[in-house]
């Protein structure tokens, strides 16, 4: 059982933080991580930094560019992820969009996250209709394929798609782009219980995530909550970005 | 080969052409991507969806564009040139052709709010015209870099009532504005219909959108049989961006004995990293939705593309290029910026006719040494835009104020 799978087995409130690999610093992720980690956070996302990011709102977009400015790479996340792993069990999941790892290749990229110890994988741009080559043997190798669901995908899908991850899945929680605004919490609560209700997995909830009340509602209504360009834009501008991050998790957390 | 073609109907129905395409897209465009399948589908044997279309085509654009026998040039070249004139087409260049078809699907989907990418700004100025046309509200995304180098087209398609978004993300050049696109698509998804101007993106836009500009080559066959003495040329060429014009031409020929030649921009050189020559240098990927070729650095990120041509400025391609570059059916060659230069001022001075930039680039392949025509062959070029929107460009190049 990998630790993601463990972690969705207990029953208590999970807050997924968000941190871009190699923002704001190349070498920012492991203190970040672990931080993050350390200040409450049950399971860390951490994004790979990609050139065009289609899903992503201009927070993200613009960490992602400063990361590739920085310098990162697939390949330094991962010695990266080994640094991470010296210090903490923390469920580490990657999210990214597909080139990065197609370049790499489904086998060398599966076969570095077991051996570095990276649990789950998040592809937003790769749906259904082209991602079970991916799940199969991530599955195969112990890695959970974690897909995405959105407020317009159909019941029928919803099975199909957690059928085929296995594990977790990721519900979108907008029609829209990462940092965006939610929409009303009847709408939300609607759909997150038509995913409760379709999903043959847990599932966990991100895009326009940033309060404390926020982490507690959507706790309420799915398996955990995902926050990420709030925990990006609260490093801006920050001389120490790493004591930034571990009291906004704090919060987040309902530890302060 | 030609068995092979014979019976050519790619994409399948997941929209693959074998390893190309597909739908590679966050998961709230799916829904969307199906219902346009769906009334693409319909509109497809719809008699009437056809006949209004091909009305507007006619009336509207002012088609058939002729093929034209370019007489000057063939005797300097020893073969024989024939010109298809899309520059001839309402707002001057062959990206109308599309841009109505696609209009129509979205007035049959309902949708009142359109949106589109553009680069050199012709995309941009026929989404923006026939969403005048259709009374509908029309949104534009162009890169910063590429709203210097197209203010014309900027102006034309602020005349036609869009609203134009500078594009100021990564590059700020055609494959930037499309990423913005995608973004307001994903947002304002039940709303909006994107209206992607080739035949890039996720299933079934590179399909539909060759499918809309097969008119060039239907044309393009009846007008060379009927004018020259010949049933088929022996030889057609068309510039390659995201692949379009070229797919248009192209596709209608495809089973026939006809070889085909796609060119590429080259920019400053193939060697010089400076260049947007996708199939010559790039290897496979996904962007945009699709899996096809890509510029891209070991890491797997897209790296950015150059030419003069601001339509052909793109790190990608068409996935059907990728295909039958793969299976050996299109030849790719590729000209640099100077040679498409000197053709621009070549056609120009030859045949009193300014092609765009883009269309240069086939062009020039006419003109160099290794290009493998024949004595006496008949070549056809898509001449896809006429260059008036280039004017400035090419006098920055020569070193002329305006």
């Amino acid at each position: 059982m990998n630790r993601i799978q463990k972690l969705f087995r207990e029953p208590k409130e999970k807050l997924i933080p968000f941190l871009t690999a190699g923002y704001p610093k190349l070498e920012s992720t492991v203190e970040l991580v672990c931080a993050a980690a350390e200040s409450g956070a049950d399971m860390v996302e951490i994004g790979i930094p990609f050139s065009d990011p289609q899903a992503d709102g201009p927070v993200i977009q613009k960490s992602s560019q400063q990361a590739l400015d920085n310098g990162m790479t697939l390949n330094k996340i991962f010695e990266q992820v080994i640094q991470i792993r010296k210090r903490t069990d923390v469920p580490i999941s990657l999210m990214g969009y597909y080139n990065p790892i197609l370049k790499m290749g489904h086998e060398t990229f599966l076969n570095r996250c077991v051996s570095v110890g990276v649990n789950g994988v998040i592809l937003p741009d790769l749906p259904l209709e082209e991602a079970t080559p991916f799940c199969e043997l991530a599955k195969a190798k112990g890695v959970s394929p974690i897909l995405l669901v959105a407020p317009n995908s159909p019941n029928e899908r919803i099975k199909k798609i957690s059928g085929l991850a296995g594990d977790l899945i990721y519900a979108v929680s907008i029609l829209g782009i990462t940092g965006n605004n939610l929409a009303s919490k009847d709408a939300l609560a609607d759909y997150l219980n038509r995913v409760r209700a379709n999903s043959v997995t847990p599932f966990v909830v991100g895009f326009g995530i940033s309060s404390r009340d926020d982490v507690v509602w959507f706790n309420k209504h799915s398996d955990g909550a995902v926050v990420g360009s709030s925990i990006i834009k609260n490093m801006v501008g920050k001389s120490d970005p790493v004591n930034a991050t571990e009291l906004l998790i704090k919060i987040l957390k309902g530890n302060i | 080969m030609k068995n092979k073609f014979k019976d050519y109907n790619l994409p399948d129905a997941r929209g693959h052409f074998e390893k190309f395409g597909g739908k590679f897209v966050p998961e709230t465009l799916i829904p969307a991507l199906e219902e346009l399948e769906r009334y693409y589908d319909e509109a497809k044997t719809d008699n009437a969806f056809q006949q209004e279309l091909n009305h507007l085509l006619k009336h509207y654009s002012g088609r058939k564009t002729a093929l034209y026998f370019a007489d000057r040039i063939s005797k300097e070249l020893g073969f024989n040139v024939w010109l298809k004139r899309e520059d001839l087409n309402h707002t001057g260049a062959h990206k109308i052709n599309n841009a109505l078809g696609q209009i129509l699907l979205a007035n049959r989907m309902g949708k009142k709010r359109i949106i589109a990418e553009t680069g050199a700004g012709q995309h941009g100025v026929a989404t923006a015209t026939v969403a005048a046309r259709f009374g509908l509200e029309c949104i534009v995304y162009i890169g910063k870099e590429d709203i210097r180098r197209q203010k014309l087209n900027v102006f034309r398609m602020n005349l036609l009532g869009a609203e134009v978004r500078p594009v100021s993300s990564g590059s700020m050049t055609l494959k930037d504005a499309t990423n913005e696109a995608i973004r307001d698509w994903v947002t304002n998804v039940e709303s909006t219909y994107y209206l992607i101007g080739s035949t890039v993106g996720p299933h079934p836009y590179p399909m539909l959108v060759r499918d809309f500009q097969s008119v060039i080559g239907i044309e393009t066959k009846q007008q060379f049989a009927n004018q020259s003495n010949r049933e088929l040329p022996d030889r057609l060429v068309a510039c390659i961006g995201g692949g379009s014009n070229a797919m248009g031409l192209f596709y209608p020929f495809l089973k026939d004995d006809v070889k085909i030649v796609g060119v590429e921009a080259a920019g400053k050189g193939l060697e010089s990293g400076e260049h947007a020559a996708t199939l010559t240098k790039g290897d496979f990927g996904v962007l945009h939705g699709a899996a096809s070729t890509l510029l891209q650095n070991e890491d797997g990120q897209v790296t950015l593309p150059h030419s003069i041509s601001a339509g052909l400025d793109y790190p990608g391609i068409g996935p059907e290029h990728s295909y039958l570059n793969e299976s050996g059916r299109v030849k790719y060659f590729s000209a640099t910026d100077e040679e498409a230069l000197d053709a621009f001022q070549w056609l120009s001075e030859k045949e009193g006719i300014l092609p765009a930039l883009e269309s240069a680039h086939a062009l020039a392949y006419l003109r160099q040494e290794n290009n493998g025509i024949e004595p006496d062959e008949h070549v056809v070029v898509c001449l896809s835009g006429r260059g008036d929107k280039d004017v400035h460009t090419v006098a920055d190049a020569l070193g002329i104020n305006l």
